[in-house]
């Protein structure tokens, strides 16, 4: 659902602000082979981020951040989480998301090495949300 | 007679004194002449990675666990390469000279590649508007000095002890020096 209110984090004008609830399922898995798991002698962590991907009439590609997770190496590489909330607000640059049919939310992550190359991975499989055409006025969060 | 160390150090300069002008030129040659190399390889990098500054030195403890105080990061920074969330980038607020390593995570970019980003470090609760420009709110492509593409952990340890240290500074370009202009080529 989704309010517009004032972005008190950054400009002084009213922006829509958009609340998403989710779960995530995940198996992280190594690029060359989709069996063997990611942590091999050389990853130190994993930084994981769920972001939102959708265009606006403002901006033709808007990107927000709206949960990241560090797994460190030893961690379970399988994630199952449920009704998580976001962790960051997730205001738009303007009044873009109302009525927004295409939001896409896909979880990558940014592997970190003992010593080496950063790549950063997008996870295949992702979900499209839509946004309602109307705001929320009374629900709290 | 003297100890076994004042006389190594009367040989030093014995040699000092004994090495004609020619010898003397020949050495202060070569010191050049390492110089310029190392200046024309650090240039040849700025050309190649698109960087002004290809290697940096991290210098806070905002993007742990990730990177440490003296981890070195080494940019790229090709005008084509999108700026997409997620990305760590090194960035220089506008009127400061420290370059600061954060995450990117918010982009809102225009039909015609005008884009405008948030950064926030990965171990700080907030986000990095604070560290902006009085008024700046968001983060340009031209603020962006690059993106880290790889990295090495602790070598960047002796840039900080440079730093905070300038007296171990001095002694190392003392003995540099002193090693270069006395070595001899035999």
């Amino acid at each position: 659902f989704r309010k517009n209110v004032e972005d008190f984090t950054g400009p002084r004008e009213r922006s829509d602000l958009g609340f998403i609830t989710f779960d995530i399922t995940a198996d992280i898995l190594n690029e060359k082979s989709y069996l063997e798991i990611i942590f091999d002698w050389n990853v130190k962590q994993l930084f994981l981020y769920l972001s939102a991907e959708y265009s606006t009439k403002n901006n033709a590609l808007n990107q927000v951040v709206l949960w990241d997770k560090i797994m460190l190496r030893g961690d379970n590489p399988r994630l199952f989480l449920k009704d998580m909330k976001s962790k960051y607000f997730f205001f738009d640059d303007g009044n873009g998301l109302k009525g927004n049919r295409n939001i896409t939310l896909t979880l990558s992550w940014n592997v970190v090495p003992n010593a080496g190359i950063l790549p950063l991975v997008t996870g295949s499989g992702h979900v499209s949300v839509p946004f309602p055409d109307t705001y929320e006025t009374t629900k709290s969060y | 007679g003297l100890g076994p160390f004042p006389g190594a150090a009367m040989d030093l300069f014995g040699d000092l004194r004994r090495m004609n002008k020619r010898q003397l030129y020949y050495q202060v040659l070569n010191f050049a002449m390492i110089v310029s190399s190392a200046l024309m390889i650090w240039k040849g990098l700025i050309v190649i990675t698109g960087s002004e500054s290809p290697i940096v030195v991290v210098l806070s403890g905002s993007m742990e666990p990730a990177f440490h105080r003296g981890d070195l990061l080494f940019l790229t920074n090709f005008h084509d390469d999108p700026i997409r969330a997620g990305e760590i980038v090194v960035f220089k607020v506008e009127g400061r000279d420290i370059p600061i390593v954060h995450r990117v995570i918010k982009i809102h970019e225009k039909e015609n590649g005008n884009i405008k980003f948030l950064t926030k470090g990965d171990n700080n609760e907030v986000d990095d508007r604070g560290l902006y420009k009085e008024g700046q709110n968001w983060l340009e492509k031209k603020d962006v000095v690059g993106r880290a593409r790889g990295f090495l952990p602790y070598v960047g340890m002796v840039t900080i002890i440079m730093n905070d240290y300038p007296k171990f500074k001095y002694a190392l370009l003392a003995v540099m020096g002193a090693y270069v202009l006395l070595k001899r080529e035999s």
